[in-house]
């Protein structure tokens, strides 16, 4: 290699001074969070909370553990997010095949159908209408179904299944097997690295989702999570309408939010340092393929 | 079999030669390939089925249901209105000042969002590229990733305890003797409070695809440009730059493209009654006429008009680039 200059040498110095700056500035809201959960309320308030907790107790996570509609909204996000996972995949799935057989005839036209969505889209109103006349109001359908198929999902597993050696699915057809049975004992077993990062992309968005449930859903105990944060952040600013179960805990305030974003990041964090690596190489996959 | 040993009627046996010349031309073959098609691929295409469903209803009958911006749409009724109206609705949102106001509001989130949200990832890309230590290259992404991973609702509760008046903000602000800021009840502060926590959450995201691109350029490039007695920041104007352009063309036309639906739901997280005159904008405007004061045509006129905005906004900034820097998305 050429010997490093010194103005190289002064550059490396100021980069890695500025990744550090942003290293920082993106984990210190983290742990200010974290260190308010574990604080006093009086502590808080006067401002003494920044890195470490001030007043250290654990009565705030009591409240929220001891919070009924808490543990309620908690198992919502759960069932939906398997629930809306579970139908996102199989149609997913089935579509991302159909497509990535380059001799099926209208094939360009299927995946015009599915690019244009990504293009124009009908908005919100005419969306809340149809949810609403189809009777899919407080159902976990509100939320699985308008949202079955990511287009970009799609076109990564397209991709994927178009990489595929065709050899074996003839093989496997000359053998007697059906179309579906290609699928489900040829393609999917040899596909397992594709569906795993998209189960887990499509189970991280559905997670962290809120919007369509606070559309779509009027009862407090039929809310995921995030709706019941949103809830208490919304009440503690005096934005607007708390939720009716909420009501009380946005009085306690600051400590409350914070033990609340902890548990509702939680799962996320938990599964962060392994999934996110999956995650990349999908995004790229998508941006190459797509 | 049996239709071959059958004697056909008369009548018909005289038509196919009559029919048959224009026919075999053009429609006979595509009509047959569409029959043998089916014949093969039937279970193939079965398998679209359910998902073609879900693209008719989900995707298409919410465009066609725009309709109800130029029809008096009654609850409970037909969700493509009841009757015409024309372009009532359009005056009457052309006419209402605040839909000048969040229109107003629009393009300046829109437009700052652009302007600071689309060069930090490069800039980031940049910076961790030239990071010689793999693992802190790679520690590094992983923190700036993270906010992406977590839910808008997190992001935004995050942000207001941050600002909130005993948050570290204003405990920074102590330090100098400043008086505590309400950040989130004073207008003048939600743009860059948008901004800010937007580039937060997205920066690091952002690189990925740069980061991709860079490992695309050829090293013989650098050589060159080093012989040719490049310095390192002749090196990256001339050689990383050219090379990631397409990709940064890619992302502004998207970024262009998604302008106007600025981001809708953090913004109705992050905003309040207080901070409606910056913070207010089109897609907000539209849910609360829409489905907070039930006037769904007249929300769905303002609506659509965006959507419209964004495929023009979309189509001429492919257009653009296809023509001054020949990549573009379609």
């Amino acid at each position: 290699m050429v010997k490093p200059s010194r103005s190289y040498r002064v550059f490396q110095g100021v980069n890695g001074v500025v990744l550090t700056l942003v290293v920082l500035v993106t984990l210190y809201p983290f742990a200010t969070i974290l260190a308010r959960s574990f604080s006093g309320e009086r502590q808080i308030r006067a401002g003494e909370v920044a890195l470490l907790p001030k007043g250290f107790n654990l009565t705030t996570y009591k409240i929220v553990f001891q919070d009924a509609m808490f543990w309620r909204n908690y198992g919502n996000t759960v069932l939906y997010t398997v629930v809306a996972t579970a139908v996102a995949m199989v149609l997913t799935t089935c579509y991302a095949y159909v497509l990535s057989k380059k001799q099926l005839k209208g094939r360009g036209v299927l995946v015009g159908i599915a690019v244009f969505t990504m293009f124009f889209t009908g908005g919100l109103i005419p969306n809340y209408i149809l949810v609403t006349s189809l009777g899919l109001k407080n159902s976990v359908w509100a939320i699985a179904l308008p949202n079955a198929i990511s287009v970009f999902n799609l076109l990564v597993m397209k991709a994927f299944f178009e990489n595929l050696p065709t050899e074996l699915e003839e093989a496997a057809q000359i053998d007697g097997l059906s179309t579906y049975g290609v699928l489900l004992r040829i393609v999917l077993p040899l596909s397992k690295a594709v569906v795993a990062t998209m189960v887990l992309f499509y189970s991280v968005s559905f997670w962290n989702s809120w919007f369509s449930a606070f559309l779509y859903m009027d009862r407090t105990d039929l809310m995921p999570v995030t709706v019941y944060l949103r809830n208490l952040i919304q009440g503690a600013t005096g934005g607007g309408n708390a939720g009716a179960g909420t009501e009380q805990l946005s009085q306690v305030g600051a400590n409350i939010q914070s033990v609340t974003i902890v548990l509702t990041a939680l799962p996320i964090l938990c599964v962060y340092p392994f999934v996110q690596r999956y995650f990349v190489s999908g995004v790229m996959l998508g941006a190459v393929k797509g | 079999m049996s239709t071959s040993t059958t004697p056909a009627p008369p009548g018909t046996q005289d038509q196919p030669p009559a029919r048959a010349a224009p026919r075999r031309g053009r429609r006979t073959p595509a009509r047959t390939g569409w029959r043998r098609a089916l014949r093969r691929d039937w279970q193939l295409y079965s398998l679209a089925i359910l998902p073609l469903l879900f693209f008719l209803v989900f995707r298409y009958l919410p465009m066609i249901g725009n309709v109800i911006a130029f029809r008096r749409f009654e609850p409970g009724g037909s969700i493509f209105g009841e009757e015409w109206v024309g372009l009532r609705y359009v005056q009457m949102f052309l006419n209402d000042p605040t839909f000048w106001q969040v229109f107003r509001n629009t393009l300046w989130i829109g437009g700052l969002t652009l302007l600071f949200c689309f060069p930090v990832p490069i800039v980031l890309a940049l910076l961790l590229n030239e990071v010689r230590r793999r693992s802190l290259k790679r520690f590094v992404q992983s923190v700036s990733y993270l906010p992406h991973f977590l839910s808008i609702v997190i992001v935004a509760g995050i942000t207001m305890q941050m600002l909130a008046s005993d948050g570290p903000v204003n405990h920074l602000l102590g330090w100098f003797g400043h008086e505590p800021v309400r950040f989130i009840q004073e207008p003048e502060w939600f743009r860059t409070i948008y901004v800010g926590s937007e580039i937060w959450q997205t920066a690091g995201w952002g690189t990925i695809l740069y980061l991709a691109a860079l490992t695309t350029i050829d090293e013989d490039l650098y050589e060159a440009a080093r012989i040719d007695g490049a310095n390192r920041w002749q090196q990256i104007w001339h050689v990383t730059l050219p090379g990631i352009r397409p990709t940064m063309v890619t992302l502004l036309i998207l970024n262009i493209g998604t302008f106007m639906a600025v981001g809708f739901e953090k913004v109705l997280l992050l905003y309040n009654p207080l901070t409606y005159p910056t913070a207010d904008v089109i897609s907000t405007y539209v849910y609360r006429a829409g489905v907070e004061s039930n006037s769904f045509s007249y929300a769905a006129a303002i609506g659509l008009f965006e959507a419209v905005i964004g495929l023009v906004l979309i189509t001429s900034a492919n257009q653009l680039s296809r023509r001054t820097v020949g990549t573009s998305l379609w």
